[in-house]
């Protein structure tokens, strides 16, 4: 098998130029790459494009490249947690693409699938829909919607092997297993690395062939957004 | 005038056992503790989970297990975990039975809005454009006017839309109304308390009052 390890984030992000487009997995903060974004962080890359259902809140997640400015460019499907993200966008200062979140979940499927456009009923008759082409079928009109890829695709998974393949846990699979198939070089990030051979392959969820660098992430904070509980 | 908890419990009524259900944040959220024991529905939630199961002991929260609202869930038996993609196949495609979700407003031919003030909110959409595109059967919770007393049930909406011509039914705090296919809001159900006057006097939009109008019953 080919190995993919690298030592830690920092060996993961090094290259990522500025300018670059990224995926990053995750729903609010649930499955977020959090050790490529602190590298990130110290790498001090600008001008980034992040593909990212959401932009984290205030002070972590993607959240915290917004506040170093890092970030030309979000395309999101819901940023109502970051008050900084708000402010930017409102004043200007950040360009925001908000598409649809099944829309964007598609078009970053089409991108690693290798399907150029396809079309949805979501967004039509809305400012979504503005400048696309909208055509009928079977009496309902519907969207074109184009492929996304990325430079890197930076994905969090719960269990991986040195080849690359990956297993996910509860929600945190989210967008992390289309973002895998979409970067042209995806680094995945876990929380345990297993000896090669011992996850099941029944039961991988993406295979390595999409992964092309993998480490085991350190100290996870894994931050809850709200914490509801059931009193007993 | 019903509160959010009431509204919530008007809705449940109109929940029928095998649904499965896709519940928005907010009130929509609500509804899912007055679903009666004996109907069996399954809830589904965008970011991945069918098989909601209520909010869990404090020793069980797993971040790794929220809901498209960031709250921590748990799971009932039987329930299944996917991707995004995945989760928005069943939405598209037609597999998920009843919608469930608020509005900043409604038209009078079915248009919502419900994801962003121009110059003010810019939150997104998330999952509300593919929903409400999809969905056969919406159910909108919302209040009948603003906190200045303005109408959201309007001739036409005011905000960006969300999507044209997909809202079957709203329950506001004042009453329960269906739209028409032809347009226009009718009126079915009053809230304790309040009369046939008062939703016309809150209801910008064209409201169709047809015979006398019951009182709603929640318990």
């Amino acid at each position: 098998m080919i190995n993919k390890v690298v030592k830690d984030a920092d060996e993961a992000v090094k290259d990522i130029p500025d300018n670059a487009i990224l995926m990053l997995g995750g729903f609010g903060l649930c499955g977020i790459p959090e050790n490529c974004i602190s590298a990130l962080l110290k790498t001090g890359v600008k001008g980034l494009t992040c593909i990212s259902n959401n932009a984290g809140v205030d002070d972590f997640g993607i959240g915290l490249m917004l506040k170093t400015r890092q970030v030309k460019k979000m395309i999101s499907s819901y940023v109502g947690e970051n008050a900084e993200f708000e402010r930017q966008l409102l004043a200007g200062e950040l360009e925001v693409d908000l598409i649809p979140q099944g829309t964007l979940a598609e078009r970053v499927r089409a991108g690693g699938a290798g399907i150029p456009a396809f079309f949805t009923p979501a967004g039509y008759g809305t400012e979504v829909a503005e400048g696309k082409e909208v055509r009928e079928f079977d009496g309902k009109k519907y969207l074109m919607e184009s492929w996304l890829q990325a430079d890197f695709a930076l994905v969090k998974a719960w269990k991986g092997d040195s080849a690359g393949n990956l297993v996910f846990k509860g929600t945190a699979r989210n967008f992390n297993p289309m973002m895998a198939t979409a970067g042209k070089i995806t680094i995945a990030e876990v929380e345990e690395l297993v000896p090669l051979g011992t996850l099941d392959p029944n039961e991988i969820h993406t295979p390595g062939i999409y992964v092309q660098r993998i480490f085991e992430g350190k100290n996870y904070e894994k931050r809850i957004e709200q914490r509801t509980v059931t009193n007993r | 005038m019903l509160d959010k908890i009431g509204i919530a419990k008007r809705i449940a009524q109109e929940v029928r056992g095998g649904w499965y259900i896709n519940l928005g944040i907010g009130i929509p959220t609500l509804v899912a503790n007055y679903i009666p024991d004996n109907i069996d529905v399954v809830l589904q939630s965008e970011n991945g989970l069918l098989g909601i199961g209520p909010f869990p002991y404090d020793e069980d929260v797993d971040a790794d297990l929220i809901n498209a609202g960031k709250q921590t869930v748990s799971m009932m038996p039987g329930s299944v975990l996917f991707n995004s993609a995945e989760s928005f196949a069943m939405i598209r495609g037609g597999h998920v039975d009843l919608t469930i979700l608020g509005a900043m407003e409604v038209s009078e031919n079915g248009d919502i809005a419900n994801w962003k003030i121009p110059g003010k909110m810019v939150k997104g959409m998330g999952g509300a454009m593919d929903l409400v595109a999809s969905a056969e059967n919406i159910i909108v919770a919302m209040q009948h006017c603003s906190k200045s007393g303005a109408s959201k049930l309007l001739k036409s909406c005011s905000l960006p839309i969300t999507g044209i011509k997909c809202v079957k039914k709203i329950v506001t705090d004042m009453a329960v109304l269906d739209i028409l296919p032809e347009g226009g809001f009718r009126l079915l159900e009053r809230a304790p308390g309040v009369s046939v006057e008062d939703i016309k006097a809150a209801t910008e939009g064209k409201l169709i009052v047809e015979g006398d109008i019951p009182e709603m019953t929640i318990n």
